[in-house]
């Protein structure tokens, strides 16, 4: 594989800071393309080449096309393996790993990136927040963050001892919340809280958000 | 151990039968053949302490017993008395059964909680036979609420279907299930179902992230809107069903141009990223009005007919029918 990865994304994308970080805590070299979204250049056919969803972020690595966030730090984390960070456990342990991956996916990122959306980025963009849907997905984030901090009570990690992607991928919809009302329900519930401190200090995260100022 | 002449899928032992053939097992204390399998973990005895959950079977293998330090030695119900009650029954005879028997025992070890009805559980035990891996279904009554009791929720955190256990772990989240299903069972059934290298792997995981993304929400609301609500007295909110019909639509175009270019949606083999859309397309297409959407549109109404045949999502068909 020696042969050079390209991401094309924007840095404010939550789904394109969590590739960037993957690609940090591995310590590789990428080329990072700027999408320029707001002229719509991820609707352009030469985008929908190499993600025909239209979404960032894309990746290339010689003929080799992914989308999908989350399908593309997974490609670089098992390629990748013995480089930087472990961001896996092999052998049964991964298959806990996944879950949690599994369920950052579908439990806790939905409702997350909808409050970020309600909260964060329609203030930026002056469209006016919708007091129910924050009312009802903090109600679920709530919940979804209990069973996490019970997890945390039993494991350092979400995924096992160590950080893992099942962690990593939190971290853009935890950081942006963390700017926002939902801070409370993080900061309430102390191994969350913990974990919290630790995932967002890691060095590779922080090159992220030093990116996108 | 799948090959052989009686079809072992279709026709697993009842707890009734195999009660019977291993009553008329003779006892020998000769050779150590056919021992009986008693391996049980701490959880397994934390489930059969719940009352919700009913199970009567036998635990049989028939390779040599390896009792370890970790395993607890636990006879369950039948020919080999209660808990505690050692009855050694050794068998030179091997029965015609035992492949079926054999085949019954694995079937014990891996258990997917939940009623084939659900479309995160149907999505499992699709994998499973395609892995030509056997399973039982340990029921959960779900209009009982015992998805949220404390014993479930032990195993599953966020009190929904499915969970799953085997001999060694307890999982839950469908595609990590059947992430690890595939692994465990590489060389078993469908060897090429979540890919033979790591370029296919990553291909396959595309795919199954955007139906998780992209192709789940919309569809799950609309299959949920269309196809539950009604059943369950809740009135249907035409909203969301408008919006989430524009969403499915733009979507099912994205998959349209995919599938002109490549027979399924990961290249030219059927692979867990198809498996993971059958189902929510299976109760758009059979119990909505908004079929259409797949059949109307060239490729993915092909699509959509070649993976919907396939045998292991028949006997899902019907096992959601008998249940």
């Amino acid at each position: 594989m020696a042969e050079i990865m390209k991401v094309h994304g924007s840095v404010i994308s939550t789904a394109t800071q969590r590739v960037l970080a993957c690609l940090n805590e591995k310590e590789l070299e990428f080329e990072f393309i700027p999408v320029n979204m707001a002229v719509g250049e991820h609707k352009k056919d030469s985008f929908l080449a190499i993600n025909p969803f239209g979404q960032v972020p894309a990746f290339e690595q010689g003929d080799l096309k992914l989308f999908e966030s989350r399908a593309i730090t997974q490609y670089i984390a098992h390629g990748y393996a013995e480089k930087g960070t472990t961001l896996i456990i092999p052998g049964k342990p991964m298959a806990t790993l996944s879950v949690w991956m599994e369920v950052e996916a579908h439990q806790f990122d939905p409702v997350a990136s909808k409050l970020n959306w309600e909260l964060f980025f329609k203030p930026m963009f002056g469209i006016p927040t919708d007091n129910a849907a924050v009312e009802e997905n903090e109600a679920k984030l709530t919940k979804v963050l209990d069973v996490y901090e019970a997890r945390l009570a039993q494991s350092k990690y979400l995924g096992g001892d160590i950080f893992t992607l099942a962690d990593l991928h939190h971290l853009p919809n935890i950081s942006c919340a963390m700017k926002t009302q939902v801070k409370k329900l993080f900061d309430s519930r102390p191994h969350v809280s913990a974990w919290v401190a630790d995932i967002t200090s890691r060095p590779a995260w922080c090159k992220v958000v030093a990116m996108g100022k | 151990m799948q090959k052989g002449n009686v079809s072992l899928i279709d026709n697993p032992i009842q707890p009734a039968k195999l009660n019977a053939i291993l009553g008329s097992m003779k006892s020998s204390k000769k050779r150590q053949k056919n021992r009986m399998l008693r391996y049980v973990t701490d959880k397994k005895q934390l489930l059969l302490q719940n009352p919700a959950v009913k199970m009567k079977f036998q635990a049989v293998t028939l390779e040599k017993a390896r009792p370890s330090k970790a395993n607890k030695v636990v006879y369950i119900d039948g020919a080999f008395g209660e808990d505690g009650d050692r009855k050694e029954d050794n068998n030179e005879d091997i029965p015609e059964d035992y492949r079926r028997i054999k085949h019954s025992a694995l079937a014990i070890l891996q258990w997917v909680y939940g009623p084939p009805l659900s479309t995160a559980v149907s999505r499992v035990l699709a994998t499973l036979l395609e892995k030509d891996v056997p399973f039982q279904i340990i029921p959960v009554d779900m209009s009982k609420g015992e998805h949220k009791k404390p014993d479930y929720l032990k195993i599953q955190p966020f009190g929904q279907v499915p969970a799953f256990q085997d001999e060694s772990i307890s999982l839950f989240e469908s595609r990590s299930i059947c992430r690890y299903v595939c692994e465990k069972y590489a060389d078993k059934g469908n060897k090429g179902l979540y890919g033979t290298n790591p370029l296919e792997k990553a291909s396959i995981d595309q795919w199954v992230e955007a139906e998780g993304q992209s192709f789940g929400p919309p569809s799950g609301a609309l299959v949920f809107q269309l196809a539950f609500a009604p059943r369950m007295n809740i009135p249907q909110d035409q909203g969301a069903i408008k919006q989430n019909e524009e969403k499915l639509r733009k979507v099912l175009d994205i998959y349209e141009r995919r599938l002109g270019e490549s027979r399924f949606l990961a290249g030219d083999e059927f692979t867990f990223a198809d498996l993971s859309h059958l189902p929510n397309g299976d109760y758009l297409v059979n119990a909505t009005d908004k079929g259409h959407l797949f059949t109307s549109r060239e490729n993915l109404g092909r699509w959509w007919n070649e993976i919907s045949d396939r045998e292991s999502w028949k006997k899902v068909v019907e096992m959601r029918k008998s249940s």
